[in-house]
């Protein structure tokens, strides 16, 4: 077996990761939830670079390090950074490098991690790049699957709604593909899969179905991916109106549903997801965003060489 | 045979580009700018000549030019099954079939405007091939999916 070593490596996109990769990765996840790291990362000086803000994922991987004994520098507002100058991103991160042992990067601009992490030489990890990868979501996403399900092979996982433009959605099919999964599809017509992806899927011989409602699939489902829709994707708000109301889950889903379904969506929500199932044992999406932080955490200590 | 030879006046050295998309070799004369630069070369442009298996193509003779690796890339990106046929002392001394490398650099644009390479400067774009026959793309940065149609050559 190749012994898995992820010291100085960068984190920019699920297409990067082996299956046993990502295993590692969601076992190391395991341990910082159940042993203390406290001390792990002292000394460690983490830049934390919001070229887009995003208050969530920033809060999440500044918990992670501080968590951890590390410290955070950065900006969360792109107008105090220098490419507000007019600095290239390749000079920012040779400067940025200087000041500290990992960066941690969220830009608006697809591929932007990519070539940051060709420019510096300590690790850089991916904290979402325009619509393209936001791999520590992903991860926290297979992590919340794993913990629950105790498994990722032999489950059908539905994902509903945007399935289109959702660029979480895209990057756990590609993970999930490395399983021996069942997955369905739900999501109206003009918001379905990219062709690319579904193609993508046949050749790895992963079972799929596209279907626009439940129907009599939600017996099958293990697990739920909902994601929000968004009215502006659509042309014509007729469209929006006529589809909208198929895509939202309350109590009423769970009559006729495995009764240890888990329900995830990465939040936040606005309508597609009724505040009576908050309650339930299925849902499990706040735990899910909870989960962040693990995650952050044994990526941080994985590219560090610390663990 | 011989009425084919001659329909394109025969040159001594240089390369013939056959087995262009029919409609294609004008771009082949743009992508190695022969509209452009002032020369005395002999280059000929064949456009919807008649292959042995009866389907149309172009045909580009360029006389005293080798191309570079850079160029025939390029070709590929447009022709991909072009043939490459150079001559020396008026034969054929090497004739092979293009073919783009894994790794793509530096010859062509990425189709998506929110992509970092299409906002920074200096900096070359790369994409990796993931299917040759039909051509498909990935840009290393934005992980874009682009097939034939999206492909602009730089
Ligand atoms: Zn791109």
């Amino acid at each position: 077996m190749v012994k898995i070593d992820f010291k100085g490596k960068d984190i920019i996109s699920i297409r990067d990761f082996s299956k046993e990769e990502i295993l590692h990765i969601l076992k190391t996840t395991e341990r910082m939830e159940k042993e203390n790291f406290s001390n792990l990362l002292n000394g460690k000086i983490m830049g934390s670079l919001f070229f887009e803000p995003s208050t969530r994922t920033r809060l999440s991987f500044g918990s992670a390090m501080n968590g951890l004994g590390g410290t955070v520098i950065g900006f969360s507002d792109p107008k105090q950074s220098s490419a507000a100058k007019g600095e290239s991103l390749p000079d920012a991160m040779k400067i940025t490098e200087g000041y500290c042992d990992v960066i941690v990067m969220r830009h608006y601009l697809e591929g932007a991690a990519r070539l940051a992490a060709e420019s510096a030489n300590v690790p850089v990890i991916n904290a979402g790049d325009g619509a393209n990868q936001h791999p520590t979501q992903t991860f926290l996403d297979l992590y919340t699957i794993l913990k629950y399900k105790k498994k990722l092979d032999g489950l059908t996982v539905g994902f509903l709604g945007d399935l289109k433009y959702g660029r979480t959605v895209h990057s756990l099919v590609h993970a999930l593909a490395y399983f021996n999964v069942k997955l369905v599809f739900i999501s109206p017509d003009s918001l379905r899969m990219p062709p690319d992806d579904l193609e993508e899927l046949k050749k790895k011989g992963i079972g799929f179905k596209e279907i626009e409602k439940f129907n009599s699939h939600i017996k099958d489902l293990d697990v739920i991916y909902a994601t929000r829709i968004q009215k502006e994707r659509f042309p014509d708000q007729m469209d929006y109106e006529k589809v909208k109301d198929a895509f939202i889950l309350d109590k009423s889903i769970l009559k006729g549903a495995k009764k240890d379904l888990i329900i995830l969506h990465p939040l936040p929500r606005v309508n597609e997801l009724n505040y009576d199932l908050d309650d339930t044992e299925n849902a499990v999406y706040f735990d899910q965003a909870k989960n962040g932080v693990p995650v952050r955490k044994a990526l941080l200590a994985l590219v560090l060489g610390k663990i | 045979m011989e009425d084919r030879v001659y329909k394109v006046y025969r040159i001594k050295n240089g390369t013939v580009i056959d087995h262009i998309p029919q409609g294609k070799g004008h771009l082949v004369m743009k992508i190695l700018k022969l509209h452009k630069e002032p020369s005395d070369n002999f280059i000929a442009l064949g456009v919807n000549l008649k292959s042995k298996k009866g389907e149309f193509k172009d045909l580009v003779k360029i006389e005293d030019k080798e191309l570079s690796e850079q160029e025939i890339n390029k070709i590929t990106l447009i022709a991909p099954k072009a043939t490459m046929n150079i001559i020396r002392n008026g034969k054929i001394t090497k004739k092979y079939k293009v073919k783009l490398p894994k790794n793509i650099t530096g010859i062509m644009k990425c189709s998506n405007p929110n992509c970092v390479i299409n906002n920074e400067h200096d900096v070359s774009t790369k994409f990796i091939m993931i299917q040759e026959h039909p051509l498909r793309v990935r840009c290393r940065y934005c992980e874009r999916v682009m097939e034939s149609k999206d492909i602009y050559v730089l």
